[in-house]
């Protein structure tokens, strides 16, 4: 058993996991934060896409004990007071999705996407997704409120 | 899916990463984990233990050393992508660097992960070969051509940890990967580099393991041209056939690749 403690979202969480607890195990199952998905087996679909540090990473490719110590954010903890994050604004505004599933990783991408300041075209964009997959295929709106986020946020998340 | 059982160990220094792994033999280095955790849920590995050298601060580094790029083991795929110094230094490599895997794999993915794996179609051994990069260990340091042995292999011994790779600075340089359009792995690339005395060539995603191709390397020596190479042919004999191309296919994908790297590097 590992000790782990981080923090999710702003708040500090501690817990005793099996060595083996993948991080997106640890924030659905242990702390029920079920926004983030599991799409695929493969580390391919990026439907679990968290930041960790700052950076976007698969949180189904990660053990939780490596994220001991770090700062996790998910798709809970973008809405501030009850206001949806910019980017949560625009995939709403723009209909960037269709069943959902896929949602919470494509927003947390793209919210990162916009922080690296790789949104600056619909080509870019299209590259910078290459790790989240939508199976309803509805790509087009998902680039679409991804550029019109961007917008809003003067390019930077 | 889940793994099974493991026990994690976080070493604080590389000398204590080093002893705890040499007193558990089953034992396996966990870097960024993008191969590794993968084949663990897939239950087609199953180490007893890992030891976490991801997070070692003494392994993420990129320095430019007189006529080379020094970049840590431990250095994730998306800082040798953005770094300057890199594109200033060896643009290629930073070119290679924004083609692996897709950006969350580049957050956490190493060098010194990839190169030990030796995935047969991993990108960076392509540089570290074209390169004719040194890997150097806690112990000792190996040559480009020494090092990767076959196919998943190495010249690394158990326990033996990469720290950093020396990459001379080449005159000129390109990376051309065809890319299998649903896993984006190469299928195959090719990395070409002209130093003062020599140019190398090194295919990846083509074999068991990747190679040089001779024979383009002393035309491109006489003359650093696509036409130079455009009738060596590459013997498909010993190139991998499977779903997604033909030994053919992937010989004739060789030489397009190698030209379009040599196109590449000169229009720099």
């Amino acid at each position: 058993m590992a000790a782990i403690s981080m923090t999710v979202n702003g708040k500090p969480v501690s817990a005793d996991v099996e060595d083996r607890t993948l991080l997106v195990y640890f924030l659905r199952e242990h702390l029920r934060l079920t926004g983030t998905h599991i799409g695929c087996d493969t580390s391919q679909c990026g439907a679990c896409v968290v930041h960790v540090n700052g950076r976007a990473v698969k949180s189904c490719t990660m053990f939780a004990a490596q994220a001991d110590g770090a700062n996790v954010t998910t798709i809970e903890g973008l809405a501030r007071d009850g206001k949806l994050h910019p980017v949560q604004e625009a995939f709403r505004d723009n209909h960037g999705l269709q069943c959902g599933f896929c949602t919470p990783g494509m927003i947390m991408t793209a919210v990162d996407i916009i922080r690296r300041g790789r949104a600056n075209s619909r080509a870019q964009i299209r590259e910078e997704l290459e790790g989240n997959i939508c199976r309803c295929t509805g790509y087009h709106n998902i680039v679409s409120a991804i550029e019109d986020a961007a917008k809003r946020m003067g390019g930077a998340a | 899916m889940i793994p099974y059982s493991f026990n994690y160990h976080r070493p604080k220094t590389l000398a204590e990463a080093a002893a705890l792994i040499a007193k558990m033999p089953d034992a396996k280095f966990l870097a960024g984990g993008q191969t590794i955790i993968p084949a663990m849920k897939q239950r087609l590995a199953q180490p007893s233990a890992l030891v976490d050298i991801g997070a070692l601060k003494e392994l993420a580094f990129i320095r430019v050393a007189g006529d080379a790029v020094v970049i840590g083991a431990g250095t994730r795929h998306h800082d040798v992508a953005t770094s300057a110094d890199v594109a200033r230094a060896i643009p290629a490599l930073s070119e290679l660097a924004a083609m692996i895997g897709d950006p969350a794999v580049r957050s956490m993915g190493t060098l010194g992960g990839s190169i030990a794996n030796n995935d047969p179609a991993a990108d960076y051994p392509a540089a570290v070969l074209a390169l004719n990069a040194t890997v150097r260990t806690m112990k000792r340091s190996i040559a480009a051509d020494d090092f990767f042995t076959g196919m998943f292999s190495t010249a690394l011994e158990d326990g033996e940890i990469v720290t950093e790779v020396s990459f001379p600075i080449p005159q000129l340089a390109a990376y051309a990967k065809f890319r299998n359009p649903a896993s984006r792995y190469a299928m195959p690339g090719v990395f070409v580099a002209k130093a003062a005395d020599s140019v190398r060539v090194a295919a990846t995603g083509a074999a068991s393991c990747v190679f040089r191709i001779r024979e383009m390397e002393s035309a491109l020596a006489r003359n650093f041209a696509p036409e130079a190479i455009a009738d060596i042919a590459v013997s498909p004999e010993a190139l991998n056939s499977d779903i997604h191309a033909s030994a053919e296919y992937r010989a004739h994908l060789l030489n397009v690749m190698a030209r379009r790297a040599v196109q590449a590097a000169n229009a720099r």
